[in-house]
């Protein structure tokens, strides 16, 4: 066993020593290994980031919160069928609440209605268009995490009266405002003047698509009055435990239906969509990263297991004189297997470490210059990339590794 | 050891032989090459005993280094008996005679064979490397022995630093490190100039007057005649066997 140990030692100092005096010809075959192990740190790093990423802007949205909509998230066929239901309408929330309340136990807390367009926010010269335009109520204060900056959200009464105040985003604030705080002035959303009495914080961007910041909230009955009364709404309603969606989501099936006067055996003339549905959305662009991220990966993962192997083919080769002398001086076939087969790995390990180095560089320069990108580097990408490149080596260094350990001595003693 | 040193015989000490070391009989080593089958040994028998100095002499080709590698154990005979101290060495298997070589046998070779990127204190340390030696054991091992060559000066220097005598002056530390029962060297002095190989026999008489046992085999009846004994081969058959002188 010690025996063992002291060969292994003495097997990683002559790799080296034989890596030192190959620079070049080391570097070359590592290349291989270096670009497969970029490209599956990479690949790692990407998929965690958007997943990162999306669980925060769940989190923003709120994670524990249900949409009634007329329509499903994601593609339909039959568009008809759904175009032709009934809108939802924002007093729908209040039939929906007080049936919340009358349920013991229930497994929902409260539903808020919420309708949007796209308007534009101008104060003085400045102007931004394309701002995310919601309607809700004061309730709305208990759906969302964010937090607010300055000022704060409009309270109930401000609310029913439809009182002409708003809640500015915090990328439309600073464009509108630059540095100077906007709390109390006047703006117009649309052409009508709303008076601002809060600013959400920053809440950065979900994956870089969509802002949270660009947007205004503004008091539902304002936003009915000035921009459309028969509008229909969503209604997003927040559920007590984030455990039990499904019995969730049957009860609000159940609350909706009454409050909506559907007879039973009526289907659902209304979607419950919520966000875990939407995440599995992401799928298909997560699964084409990690193919892709594959395919290169075992592509110059090959590649770089040729290469090593054809190295140590020439090691074995260039060194037959000295296998025989330390055959002579007793070491045993597991000896060399092991010294070449150290000696594919060492080369593997060290590609891998310069291609985790690469990788590592490359995320935080990403997250310096762009930070809307989502990437996350972590720890277990480590020790995939060690693992890979170790199994690299072995795989690679096997063949020749084999080959040098059954050479017989005084052949391998002749060779010139 | 003035390099001066001629063979004369008068006044050399001759150890009395111990045991039984090497005991090879019927010997034969048959290599095929292509449709031709070359008989390199064809029926050598020999008896070697400890505290013998021994040299194996004959023309190129006639089986020297073929029967150099077999009392190594570094191949095994086609036919014949083979004990090497009383152990039957001929069916032993790779790692065993591995061991064997590695505690047994220290081997000088012509052409030095060091690692050239391994200091001379590593190459003298491979052996005890293979033998399961701690590493300040090793040293303190691999220093003596080169200290026993004169090259207690030289511990940390490459090979391709070294001139061709000291190279083979680390190779025959190396092959002493681990006390061996026998130093088998192969054609020690080809390499080396007449000065240089004078002064490598110097060593060799010196390590035979310790207490070694020693092989050398040579086609130079100078070297030969260093020896106590010699043996001829002719053909891959032994043609005489006898004392100098
Ligand atoms: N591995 C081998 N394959 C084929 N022929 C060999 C091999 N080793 C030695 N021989 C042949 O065996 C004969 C004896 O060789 P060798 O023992 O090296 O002679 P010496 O050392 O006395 O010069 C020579 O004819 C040589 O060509
Ligand atoms: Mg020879």
């Amino acid at each position: 066993m010690t025996r063992l140990i002291y060969e292994l030692t003495e097997s990683f100092r002559i790799a080296f020593a034989q890596i030192r005096a190959n620079k070049l010809r080391s570097i070359l075959t590592a290349l291989g290994v270096i670009i497969g192990i970029v490209a599956v740190t990479l690949m790692g790093t990407a998929i965690r980031g958007i997943d990162t990423g999306f669980n925060k802007s769940l989190a923003m949205l709120g994670d524990d919160v249900l949409y009634v909509q007329k329509w499903p998230w994601g593609p339909v066929e039959d568009f008809w069928n759904y175009s032709n239901r009934p809108a939802i309408m924002p007093d729908q929330a209040d039939k929906l609440n007080r049936i919340i309340e009358q349920t013991p136990n229930s497994l929902l807390e409260v539903a808020v209605p919420v309708s949007s367009r796209s308007t534009s926010v101008k104060y003085g010269e400045n102007k931004v268009s394309g701002v995310f335009t919601i309607g809700t109520t004061a309730d709305y204060g208990r759906l969302i995490s964010a937090d607010f900056s300055e000022g704060r959200l409009f309270n109930e009464t401000e609310a029913n009266g439809g009182r002409p105040v708003c809640v500015l985003g915090f990328d439309v604030a600073e464009a509108v405002f630059q540095n100077r705080s906007p709390l109390g002035e006047t703006v117009l959303v649309g052409s009508h003047p709303f008076t601002v009495i809060g600013v959400v914080a920053k809440q950065g961007s979900f994956l870089g698509l969509f802002s949270f910041d660009n947007q205004v909230i503004l008091p539902l009955e304002a936003f009915r009055k000035y921009f459309s009364a028969r509008r229909g709404a969503e209604l997003r309603v927040k559920i007590t435990d984030k455990m039990r969606v499904a019995e969730a989501r049957e009860e609000l099936i159940g609350a909706v239906r009454r409050v909506r006067g559907q007879l039973p055996g009526e289907r659902d003339n209304f979607n419950i969509n919520e966000q875990g549905a939407f995440k599995a959305q992401l799928d298909p662009i997560k699964q084409g990263i990690a193919l892709a991220g594959l395919f290169i990966t075992g592509l110059s993962l090959f590649v770089g297991a040729i290469g090593i192997m054809n190295i140590t083919f020439v090691s074995v080769k260039e060194r037959t004189k000295e296998i025989g002398t330390r055959k002579a001086l007793g070491a045993r076939r597991r000896t060399i297997l092991l010294q070449f087969l150290i000696e594919a790995v060492s080369i593997c390990l060290i590609g891998g470490i310069a291609g985790l180095l690469l990788t590592y560089t490359l995320v935080q320069v990403v997250s310096v210059t762009l930070p809307a990108i989502p990437v996350e580097f972590s720890v277990s990408l480590v020790f995939i990339s060690m693992a890979v490149s170790i199994a690299t080596g072995i795989v690679s260094g096997f063949a020749p590794a084999w080959g040098a350990s059954r050479l017989d001595p005084v052949v391998a003693l002749r060779y010139e | 050891m003035t390099p001066s040193l001629a063979p004369e015989l008068a006044g050399r000490i001759t150890r009395p032989a111990g045991p039984l070391v090497i005991d090879i009989a019927g010997v034969t080593k048959l290599y095929q090459m292509g449709e031709e089958i070359i008989h390199a040994l064809r029926g050598v028998s020999v008896k070697i005993h400890r505290n013998e100095y021994l040299a194996v002499m004959g023309p190129s080709g006639s089986g020297k280094s073929t029967l150099m590698n077999m009392l190594g154990c570094l191949d095994t005979p086609s036919e014949g008996r083979y004990e090497f101290t009383g152990k039957n060495v001929a069916t032993m298997v790779d790692d065993e005679l591995a061991d064997i070589r590695n505690r047994e046998i220290g081997f000088v070779f012509q052409t030095f064979n060091l690692l050239p990127r391994s200091t001379a204190l590593a190459n003298v340390e491979l052996p005890l490397i293979y033998a399961g030696y701690a590493p300040a054991e090793r040293k303190t091992k691999a220093i003596q022995a080169m200290q026993n060559v004169g090259l207690g000066d030289r511990l940390h220097h490459r090979p391709n630093e070294l001139s061709g005598g000291q190279r083979q002056r680390v190779a025959i530390a190396r092959a002493l490190v681990n006390s061996p029962s026998i130093i088998l060297a192969d054609e020690p002095t080809g390499n080396l100039d007449s000065k240089t190989g004078v002064e490598i026999m110097a060593l060799f008489e010196q390590l035979y007057a310790q207490g070694n046992t020693l092989i050398v085999v040579t086609h130079e009846e100078d070297i030969a005649r260093h020896a106590r004994r010699i043996v001829r081969l002719r053909d891959g058959l032994i043609e005489s066997d006898g004392p100098v002188g």
